[in-house]
């Protein structure tokens, strides 16, 4: 019963990487870059919704803050693009990695000035609730994590790979040129998957500050939610569900059957390994260059 | 513009364009050794500070910004030449042979670490040392016997020929050790620079398809970038434990690894000027923003408490700033100024243009 | 003498055959052009003889060594050198540079000696350049050469290029649609260059061009080739008077 246990918070936590790795991987298919601040897009995002509904601060009703800081996720996500991700249109990748890494210093260090460096937890509906199945008690945190992160990525896996737009985007990121002569509004389309990876955000946000207390350092969980988005296959978003569930699961299992310290050791071991064995199945959106 | 006229290929092969040039250097040079005579004790340490990360710079810089191969692990070299160097001192190995060695070593250990990496491109390359050097934390803490582990290693100074040299005793002949390695790593890369190898470093990083063609095996080469690179990052590592005294699994840090390639990217990639420019603005950031607060302080009359982030916040800031407007970084940034002096008032905006950041783009395009 | 030989040369991307059962010699001291349409195989040829790809079936023979054992970098060891239909420079380096990475296969020194630049390095430097300043001047790329790639000109990249190629001191020059984007006036100094190389130097060329006019004023032997098999081998009058070939750039006649 405890593995069993174990397992569901395991898999929490794991849904909360596998949402974060959702919105490298968006970003990912749809621009070729790779949002490092995804994480602290994230923290952000709970911040947002925590200083909209928290009695100690605006005290607005849960359900009706929760469309607003999605809103304002999304505005962010899209002005990050237009403003400074658009500059960069054709320049390296590692570029956009570097920018984007230090952007993850600036909104810590933003995040910090305004609601302080305290760990803070969201008042929500769900609070101490709890759910029982036979002899499992699980928290409805936990519950609510879960299932909205299995229709998250759902609905988005049914958007790229059946709806046009979604198909379109695909093409943007394969080759923005051909994309362009091909009448698809590649820029358009990237600072929609930017308010898209905005918002995704904000909800692994929101969800994480539910379970759990946030401070501007949790965004750092978005390296371990990049080792995910790699070990589940890059460019793939059922993939980065199942890489965050791995590490998810991974990590207090090798604390309890290896050692304590090995919870922090084990996603990035795991990591190492898949780039270094099983590089195809992670290359498969990398093409030989043409000459 | 001072405009030289070659006559023989010499001219070309020395690294220095006239006497003018190498003179200003000389000076420069003679200037930062006299720095004890015109730097009181906290600054003279500010200065050594500077010229360590200076060469952790030159030695990322070699696999960076020359060989264009992403590391966002340099710290874990760092943190391996640094416990190579004591636990060698420790061993009764004599400093001038344990740091030398010390920098081999780290040499060794990179190449290690390469070998499964060779095939990773861009972004992945850089995912993986970053992962590395996560892991090298736990892997010291692991490795407690000869790291001290989580309670880290205290070292005083180091003997060279029976004489004590150290950061807090002799400050002075501190600064004097590091400014020699620096000088010598410094004459190594332009050395290199201006041999094939160098030259097949700058191959693999603009073209991988025709350096292929030219002869230049490419996983050789990464190799041999990354030895190079993981020593030099080795031997900055040694110096950095010997300044700092004091050191354990914390470190050197994932954060540290971050801080590295972004100095370079600010300094400028692919140049030596670059990893000094950025070793500046790292090193000096700390004091001025300090400064600067003390002074907002007194004029405001606002508190005057240390800001968490602070630091990181506004070097994020610098760094986003340069690569929106100066991708070359500062010394693209200098070079431009100079140019506007030397052609006044003939200079162009687009003279310039065509010139992007170094980092080769991984799209097709 | 045959300097490079193809032989029943087969190679597949998946169900796509790009060459097909291809065989060809390149006699020494000839210029040798293959002609086609788009999608013909004719670069893959020399991604071929650049070992980027491993053939299907069949044998490439250069000098008398099988190349199908040399590893891609080790091509240019033996005389091959080559330049890329959409300019492969090292955009971030000068062209005097550029040049100087062609003569890394003659290098003698090793690790240390450069370091700390050694009088061998130094005496191998001096060597480099000798070489090098006598293909910019054969060239023309006097203005040029201590500017950064990223600033000059598409007719001078190319010319970049090929320099860079003459640079490794090669027998079998491989030039990519050399005419390709370049100015009417530019087409005719490729020309005479091309004419030079081969007279002046000996060194035989293989390209690949789409200028007919190019291609029948400079080469000695012409292959035309369709969906990467032989179609006609012969004088540039002969290929561009057979009927096979007319069918393959004009379609059918009905």
């Amino acid at each position: 019963m405890d593995n069993a246990q174990l397992l569901i918070s395991g898999l929490a936590n794991g849904c909360v990487y596998g949402l974060i790795a959702l919105g490298f991987v968006l970003i990912y298919k749809a621009t070729e870059a790779v949002n490092f601040a995804q994480g602290d897009f994230m923290m952000l995002g709970a911040f947002v919704t925590i200083g909209l509904t928290n009695t100690q601060y605006m005290g607005l009703p849960f359900w009706l803050a929760l469309p607003i800081s999605l809103g304002i996720m999304g505005a962010l996500g899209y002005l990050l693009d237009r403003l400074i991700i658009r500059r960069l249109f054709g320049e390296s990748q590692t570029a956009v990695v570097i920018l984007t890494i230090a952007l993850g210093f600036v909104i810590r260090f933003v995040a910090g000035l305004i609601w302080g460096h305290e760990p803070q937890t969201l008042q929500n509906p769900l609070a101490g609730k709890e759910a029982r199945f036979g002899g499992l008690v699980l928290g409805m945190e936990d519950v609510a994590v879960i299932v909205v992160t299995i229709l998250l990525t759902g609905a988005l896996y049914v958007f790229f790979s059946r709806t046009k737009l979604g198909l379109a985007m695909q093409g943007a990121s394969q080759n923005q040129l051909a994309a362009y002569y091909m009448g698809i509004p590649v820029k358009r389309v990237q600072g929609f998957i930017w308010a898209l990876a905005g918002v995704v955000a904000g909800i692994a946000g929101i969800l994480f500050a539910a379970k759990g207390a946030v401070d501007p350092t949790t965004g750092l969980l978005g390296i371990k939610a990049f080792a995910a988005a790699v070990i589940g296959g890059f460019g793939s978003l059922p993939g980065a569900l199942a890489g965050g569930l791995i590490v998810g699961v991974i990590e207090p299992f090798s604390s309890r059957y290896i050692a304590a310290g090995y919870s922090q050791v084990a996603p990035y071991a795991l990591l190492l390994a898949v780039l270094i064995f099983r590089p195809n199945g992670l290359f498969s959106q990398v093409r030989v260059k043409k000459v | 513009m001072r405009i030289v006229f070659k006559t023989n290929y010499m001219q070309d092969i020395r690294p220095w364009k006239d006497r003018y040039q190498l003179s200003l250097y000389l000076i420069l040079l003679a200037v930062v050794a006299a720095a004890p005579w015109w730097l009181d004790a906290f600054y003279l340490g500010e200065l050594t500070n500077v010229l360590i990360w200076a060469i952790a710079g030159l030695g990322l810089m070699i696999l960076t910004g020359h060989t264009g191969q992403v590391s966002l692990g340099h710290a874990a070299f760092l943190a391996f030449g640094c416990y190579a160097n004591i636990a060698l001192i420790e061993a009764g190995v004599p400093f001038l042979i344990a740091f030398p060695l010390a920098g081999i070593l780290t040499g060794i250990a990179g190449v290690t670490v390469a070998i499964p990496a060779l095939w990773l491109h861009g972004i992945y390359l850089a995912i993986f040392t970053m992962a590395l050097s996560i892991l090298m934390d736990d892997i010291i803490v692991l490795s407690e016997p000869i790291t001290g582990g989580v309670a880290g290693k205290y070292v005083g100074g180091v003997e060279i020929f029976g004489h004590l040299v150290d950061r807090w005793g002799t400050p002075d002949q501190f600064f004097w050790l590091v400014l020699i390695v620096t000088v010598l790593v410094t004459l190594g890369y332009i050395n290199l620079l201006r041999a094939p190898l160098g030259r097949s470093f700058i191959a693999v990083r603009d073209s991988e398809v025709s350096a292929q063609a030219m002869g230049i095996d490419i996983a050789r080469t990464k190799m041999i970038s990354f030895a190079l690179s993981c020593a030099v990052t080795g031997w900055a590592g040694a110096l950095m434990g010997l300044f700092a005294g004091a050191f354990n699994n914390e470190t050197f840090s994932v954060l540290i690894s971050i801080q590295l390639l972004m100095m370079i990217v600010i300094g400028g990639l692919g140049s030596i000027h670059g990893a000094f420019l950025g070793a500046i603005v790292i090193g000096f950031l700390p004091q001025f923003l300090s400064i600067s607060k003390e002074y907002a302080g007194a004029l405001f009359g606002g508190n005057t408490v240390a800001i968490p982030g602070l630091e990181f916040g506004i070097f994020g800031m610098i760094l986003i700033a340069f690569i929106l407007f100066e991708p070359m970084g500062l010394y693209g940034r200098w070079l431009k100024i100079r140019t506007w002096f030397e052609l006044f008032p003939f200079y162009r905006k687009d003279m310039f243009k065509r010139q992007k950041s170094y980092l080769r783009t991984e799209r097709l395009r | 003498m045959s300097l490079l030989e193809f032989e029943n040369v087969t190679l597949k991307f998946g169900g796509l055959t790009a060459v097909d059962d291809l065989s060809f010699e390149v006699l020494e001291g000839e210029v040798f052009a293959l002609v086609g349409p788009n999608g013909a195989g004719k670069s893959t040829v020399f991604n071929l003889i650049s070992r980027f790809y491993d053939p299907y079936a069949g044998s490439i023979r250069f000098d008398g060594h099988d190349l199908l054992r040399v590893k891609p970098s080790g091509v240019a060891a033996y005389g091959v050198a080559r330049t890329f239909q959409n300019i492969e420079l090292f955009e971030h380096a000068t062209v005097l540079q550029n040049l100087l990475v062609g003569r890394h296969q003659h290098r003698k020194t090793n690790l240390l000696s450069e370091l700390l630049f050694l009088p061998s390095a130094r005496q191998q430097e001096i060597e480099n350049r000798e070489k090098v300043e006598e293909i910019i001047d054969f060239l023309d790329l006097q203005a040029y050469r201590d500017k950064m790639i990223a600033g000059l000109p598409y007719g001078v990249r190319k010319v970049v290029e090929v320099a860079r190629a003459l640079a490794t001191d090669p027998k079998l020059l491989l030039l990519d649609e050399p005419a390709s984007g370049l100015s009417v006036e530019e087409t005719s100094d490729m020309r005479w260059w091309i004419d030079d190389i081969r007279r002046q130097m000996g060194i035989t060329v293989l390209m690949v061009e789409h200028d007919m006019g190019l291609v029948s004023g400079v080469s000695d032997r012409v292959l035309a080739m369709a969906d990467g098999a032989k179609l006609a081998l012969g004088s540039p009058a002969q290929v561009q008077s057979h009927p096979a070939v007319i069918e393959a750039y004009l379609g059918k006649a009905s």
